[in-house]
């Protein structure tokens, strides 16, 4: 069966990553599923302002996820929303078990993320960039967090839920996941599904986790080892000594 | 750079573990597998989850004798005890100051970590005030907060100068083995530097703009090899043909020349 878009069932869209977009936040990132872009940064751990929100024995964790007006086919109202407030409280919550919070306590770390182009999917591409721009200010994690979609049209299952297809699922469901761990961090459902379907979407949805993981990765690895490679190719030297000379 | 750098740098190299999956001088991110095996046990920046060691934070692997670490790449300054720190004085209190050591908490500086007797009912502004720059010794980091302390032959207040920020992460890079590179940029230059291990740097003198631009060079090229070298070399094509520093940079435990309170034993000059 092709898809809308000429995809195969459990085909991803043209996945783009990147870290270290923005030069004033502590970390950053865009990721682009096919034209879904988010872009996130992550700003902290710095002293929260406003005591009595402070946990003396561990940082709090603060996400926005907003829409910028321009990222529908109708312009979006500025500010937050009913829906930005509840995806901005799971996204939290899929990121903060994997995050070492306990090591700044009576502090916070902000996540700003904003949605660029919004094409189905968004929550997991947002999820997505947080995750890198959490792991590029530096901040321990015990595990990345990727996130994928995944639903069923007719008898088929499809990864990746984008345009119009969100129209005519039956269902969309998206996962939060952490790689290492094997766990599941987030999982929503909108529509209905059969139960016997549901443990074969989740499968699914952590299947394109795990390929979204391995791109994580290797936006990481391209920004901090990329970057040092330039630098020692500007100095005309090919070695790089790591923590030591 | 504290004294057990200085060892861990000296370790010889070892012979590659076939069992590591990263190996030393590799590139981590958080989650990534280093090792299945007892035999190695996690260090900084690492954790232990059944038989594996796994890395924490975004950076590169060290192995020092079975144990794993991860020098981070990037993150803000996280306080040990024993660290000398340069802070911004933030608030002055009844019985104490609160220092912005850029961390995500202010240290606190208490009565008793001065020195020199201070009379009852002094104005504890007159001796640090809002916005005055201090050299000081971390003494405590726990979960209540972090308390720093002049009670070091290093430690003072900051007259003058100028302050810019590094990466914390590369601090260690700056000051060199055993402060090679920081006593051969002051040396050259004849500039007071003053590296705090939170990535503040102070500098005094004449060529401060030659010297901030050293700094930043360092930050930048941090990991890259042949970094003495290249900082030498640096030096020598911009400084002028023939400078010879007026005199020479003070040493760390020299006594602070100008606005000291200090071995003030005489009572009538005590605050």
């Amino acid at each position: 069966m092709k898809r809308l878009d000429g995809r195969k069932p459990d085909e991803i869209r043209p996945i783009v990553m990147q870290a270290g977009v923005l030069k004033r936040a502590k970390g950053s990132a865009i990721v682009k599923l096919g034209r879904t872009t988010a872009i996130a940064g992550v700003y902290g751990p710095r002293k929260l302002h406003s005591k009595h929100q402070q946990d003396s024995n561990k940082a709090i964790l603060k996400v926005t996820y907003n829409m910028v007006p321009f990222s529908t086919d109708e312009r979006v109202r500025p500010g937050p929303s009913r829906r930005s407030t509840e995806i901005s409280k799971v996204i939290r919550e899929a990121l903060e078990s994997a995050i070492c919070l306990e090591e700044f306590p009576k502090a916070v770390i902000e996540v700003q993320i904003d949605i660029l182009q919004a094409e189905a999917s968004t929550r997991v591409a947002a999820l997505n960039a947080a995750s890198i721009a959490l792991a590029d200010a530096g901040i321990p994690m015990k595990d990345l967090v990727s996130s994928c979609t995944a639903g069923k049209i007719e008898d088929t299952y499809i990864l990746d839920v984008a345009g119009k297809e969100e129209d005519v699922t039956f269902c969309d469901l998206p996962v939060a996941y952490m790689p290492r761990e094997k766990k599941i961090t987030l999982l929503q459902m909108d529509g209905d599904l059969p139960v016997k379907d549901v443990k074969n979407v989740i499968q699914l949805a952590i299947k394109g986790c795990e390929t979204l993981y391995e791109r994580q990765k290797q936006a990481l690895k391209e920004k901090w080892v990329g970057d040092l490679e330039d630098t020692a190719k500007a100095l005309g030297l090919s070695n790089i000594s790591g923590g030591k000379d | 750079m504290t004294e057990e750098n200085q060892t861990e740098v000296e370790v010889k190299k070892q012979e590659k573990d076939p069992k590591l999956l990263k190996q030393d001088h590799d590139f981590v991110v958080p989650g990534d597998k280093i090792v299945t095996s007892i035999e190695y046990l996690p260090g900084r920046n690492c954790f232990r989850d059944g038989e594996s060691v796994y890395s924490k934070r975004l950076g590169i692997v060290s192995v020092e004798n079975h144990v794993l670490s991860v020098v981070p790449l990037a993150g803000v300054y996280n306080p040990m005890m024993g660290d000398m720190i340069i802070g911004e004085v933030e608030d002055v209190h009844t019985s104490g100051w609160f220092i912005n050591i850029d961390t995500p908490n202010s240290a606190y500086l208490p009565l008793s970590g001065v020195r020199g007797f201070i009379r009852s009912g002094t104005d504890l502004a007159k001796i640090y005030n809002v916005g005055d720059l201090i050299y000081a010794k971390v003494i405590s980091c726990t979960r209540q907060g972090i308390s720093v302390s002049m009670q070091d032959p290093r430690a003072r207040k900051l007259f003058g100068g100028k302050v810019l920020n590094i990466s914390p992460v590369k601090v260690p890079r700056l000051i060199g083995r055993q402060g090679s590179m920081i006593s051969l940029i002051k040396r050259k230059t004849g500039c007071n530097v003053i590296v705090g291990q939170n990535g503040v740097v102070w500098i005094q003198g004449e060529k401060d703009t030659l010297v901030t631009e050293v700094v930043n060079k360092i930050d930048r090229e941090a990991h890259i090899e042949g970094l003495t070298d290249r900082v030498e070399k640096f030096l020598e094509a911009n400084l002028p043909k023939g400078f010879v520093p007026k005199e020479e940079p003070k040493n760390e435990f020299d006594a602070p020349s100008e606005g000291n309170y200090e071995n003030k034993g005489d009572d009538s000059d005590a605050y």
